[in-house]
């Protein structure tokens, strides 16, 4: 009879970029002057773009939305490193992801006031429509994964969920089918510490999220998901890794969501001033702005070039979103079935009669 | 030409289909080495190997929700669900994306996906290894509902699904997997899903039926050969279903029993009472009966014979309609 340890794991946490705005010059990832303004640049343009969309909600004229503000540095630092051909699994608060992956910010606008036309993914990239239901897609990017890998493409899926999925079967499962058949898949837990107002504690005992990766045999790491540096060299080397064939990884991003779950929420209600302020500190933007101006790299006049582009851009989408024609009543049916059956075609018939 | 009952047609179907489109793989729970519990996947692993044949982890939810990822990405998936009893496990796999994702992504996107499970009761199986939930299915907008009753629809229609560029759920009858034997091509064919097919020809009264049913209504009815013409329409396909044949038949005869094994209140019967209400109303020489399952759950072994329709009950409906 014996009793002995058989096995320890370790988990790893990466912070490249601190609060104050320094680095670690070991860990820091190679990134040219030029692909660190465009970094700024993207979260700028996806923060404006979300602040937009949650005035012309106040405004009514779009439905309800969720915001991103405070994990731009996720969605971004992430997404940019995905080639046209690879297969990005959203969820319904990625729009700074899909903005990343060229999917046009009228289309997304138009999704939110309630057009579905708004959700088909452009043509060049592999945009999956948006989850609603909480985490049922990860299974969905573990099975585009694993056909990339059956059919022998070096294309790779990458999924982004929140904390309160990791609670869902289909976490689980997904994460178990990604480990077995060692599938190309990334998948970004972007832990902003609610979903909706149950705290991070009472989805899990674990310590973190990154650990669960352990149980189903792939690589797991924890992140500090407001620094843009860490985020990008994490999900660099699991997209690279996935893309040699060397299986999944999943990567916990510890993040806070700044605004409300929805339009429709109301977060005092359960957080406290001190800890929103607390988080606002940590903000991904600004401490990515304070690196930039000790290297010089940020000056005044840039930061409002920046600025401005980024709210012509926004301003533009939104005029070409309020310029989109109404669908024609027929849209309704025709993409349940790939072609009206007999009783689709008898319950269509008068849609199409009355324009 | 073979004679082959319908575990066997499922096997043909799927061999054929795997060797001529490479797209075409199977997953689910025991299919591989094992063959499947009822041997349907048997012998398939040795031929096309662990990448097209493929035994997955013990996770209904996983199967579908991964065959969706396969199926969008470009790939043919055939899932193997091992009782219809446990797709519940799978239903928001099913209904929230499998069957909506063309929709959602307006027409972007699709998951040509077969899901083959064995339904219904009758061979004295656990519990949860008898359901029946075609009208389920067929109350998911996105989805097709099939059922085959014969092993040579069984190929035809098998086939067909494979080719279908949306979600089939394949519900296969697993009281008569062995039950019938008869030719069925090795040539390739297929039988359009939608279409119904009148199973015997008849004058006096309509029965309508699918899958299990559909055997034991010809063997009710050969009791009283000679007495009525009765003509016996086995849908095949639930959703969508062949109004024409139906409609056709009952203007015909006037007189209609609808047979099937799931529960009786919202069961797809209740359907096609209200589909031949707005077409044939005043065709109908009598009230339409209903031979059903009950509002319970299936019972466990020991009773599941009170429950399933059967030969004594579909005469007294056909007494009952023809003497109205």
């Amino acid at each position: 009879m014996v009793k002995k340890v058989i096995q320890k794991f370790k988990v790893e946490f990466l912070q490249v970029l601190n609060e104050k705005g320094n680095i670690d010059k070991n860990l820091m990832p190679k990134l040219t002057k030029e692909k660190i303004k465009q970094l700024y640049e993207s979260m700028i343009l996806v923060r404006t773009f979300d602040d937009k969309a949650f005035s012309l909600q106040r405004q009514g004229r779009i439905g309800t939305y969720l915001q991103v503000k405070g994990q731009e540095a996720i969605q971004v630092g992430a997404t940019i490193l995905l080639e046209d051909k690879d297969w990005l699994f959203p969820m319904y608060r990625n729009s700074a992801a899909l903005i990343i992956r060229k999917h046009p910010m009228e289309m997304i606008l138009q999704y939110w006031s309630g057009d579905e036309r708004g959700l088909k993914s452009p043509d060049n990239v592999n945009n999956f429509p948006i989850a609603i239901p909480v985490g049922s897609h990860i299974p969905h990017a573990v099975g585009a994964a694993w056909a990339a890998k059956l059919k022998g493409d070096k294309t790779i899926s990458l999924v982004f969920f929140g904390d309160g999925a990791t609670s869902k079967a289909d976490f689980h499962t997904g994460m178990n089918f990604a480990g077995v058949f060692q599938v190309p898949a990334v998948l970004i837990c972007e832990n902003n510490q609610y979903a909706i107002s149950v705290p991070r504690k009472i989805q899990t005992n674990s310590e973190t999220i990154a650990q669960k990766a352990i149980a189903y045999g792939i690589r797991g790491i924890q992140v500090d998901g407001n620094d843009i540096f860490a985020v990008y060299k994490a999900a660099k080397e699991a997209i690279d890794l996935a893309r040699k064939g060397k299986g999944p990884t999943l990567i916990e991003c510890l993040t806070y969501r700044i605004s409300d779950h929805s339009t429709s929420d109301d977060a005092s209600r359960y957080r406290s001033k001190k800890e929103v302020a607390f988080w606002m500190k940590r903000d991904p933007v600004e401490r990515l702005e304070r690196y930039m101006a000790r290297k010089k790299i940020l000056n005044p006049s840039y930061k409002e070039q920046v600025l401005k582009e980024a709210k012509e851009k926004v301003e533009n989408a939104v005029k070409l979103f309020e310029k989109i024609p109404e669908q024609d009543k027929s849209e309704i049916c025709n993409y349940t079935f790939a072609e009206l059956n007999q009783q689709l075609q008898e319950q269509c018939t008068p849609l199409k009669k009355n324009g | 030409m073979a004679n082959l009952n319908i575990v066997e047609a499922v096997n043909l179907a799927l061999l054929q289909e795997m060797k001529k489109n490479k797209n075409v793989i199977l997953l689910g729970e025991d299919i591989g080495v094992n063959g499947g519990v009822f041997r349907a996947t048997d012998n398939l692993q040795k031929i096309f190997g662990k990448n097209r044949v493929i035994d997955t982890p013990l996770s209904e939810e996983g199967i579908i929700g991964t065959a969706i990822g396969l199926a969008v990405y470009g790939m043919r998936p055939v899932a193997e669900i091992q009782f219809s009893g446990f797709l519940y496990a799978a239903f928001d796999q099913i209904v929230s994306h499998a069957a909506r994702i063309r929709n959602r992504s307006r027409g972007r996107f699709t998951v040509p996906l077969v899901i083959r499970t064995p339904a219904g009761s009758g061979i004295r199986a656990l519990e949860l290894h008898g359901e029946q939930e075609e009208s389920i299915f067929a109350h998911t907008p996105g989805l097709k509902v099939v059922i085959p009753s014969t092993p040579y629809d069984t190929k035809g229609l098998l086939t067909a699904a494979m080719r279908d560029p949306d979600p089939v759920i394949f519900l296969e009858p697993m009281r008569l997997y062995r039950a019938i034997r008869e030719e069925v091509p090795e040539k390739d064919y297929i039988i359009p899903l939608g279409k119904a097919k009148i199973a015997k020809e008849g004058t006096d009264l309509t029965i309508l039926a699918w899958g299990a049913m559909v055997k034991a209504t010809l063997d009710a009815i050969e009791k009283v050969q000679g007495k009525y013409s009765i003509e016996v329409i086995d849908l095949r396909t639930i959703y969508p279903f062949d109004t024409e044949t139906v409609i056709n038949s009952v203007k015909k005869t006037g007189r209609v029993i609808i047979v099937h094994e799931a529960p009786k209140t919202s069961g797809f019967g209740a359907e096609l009472i209200a589909t031949i209400n707005e077409k044939a109303l005043l065709d109908l020489e009598a009230p339409i009966e209903r031979v059903t399952g009950l509002d319970t759950p299936m019972p466990f072994a020991k009773l599941e014979r009170e429950y399933i329709p059967d030969e004594a009950k579909i005469i007294i409906a056909v007494e009952k309609v023809m003497n109205f």
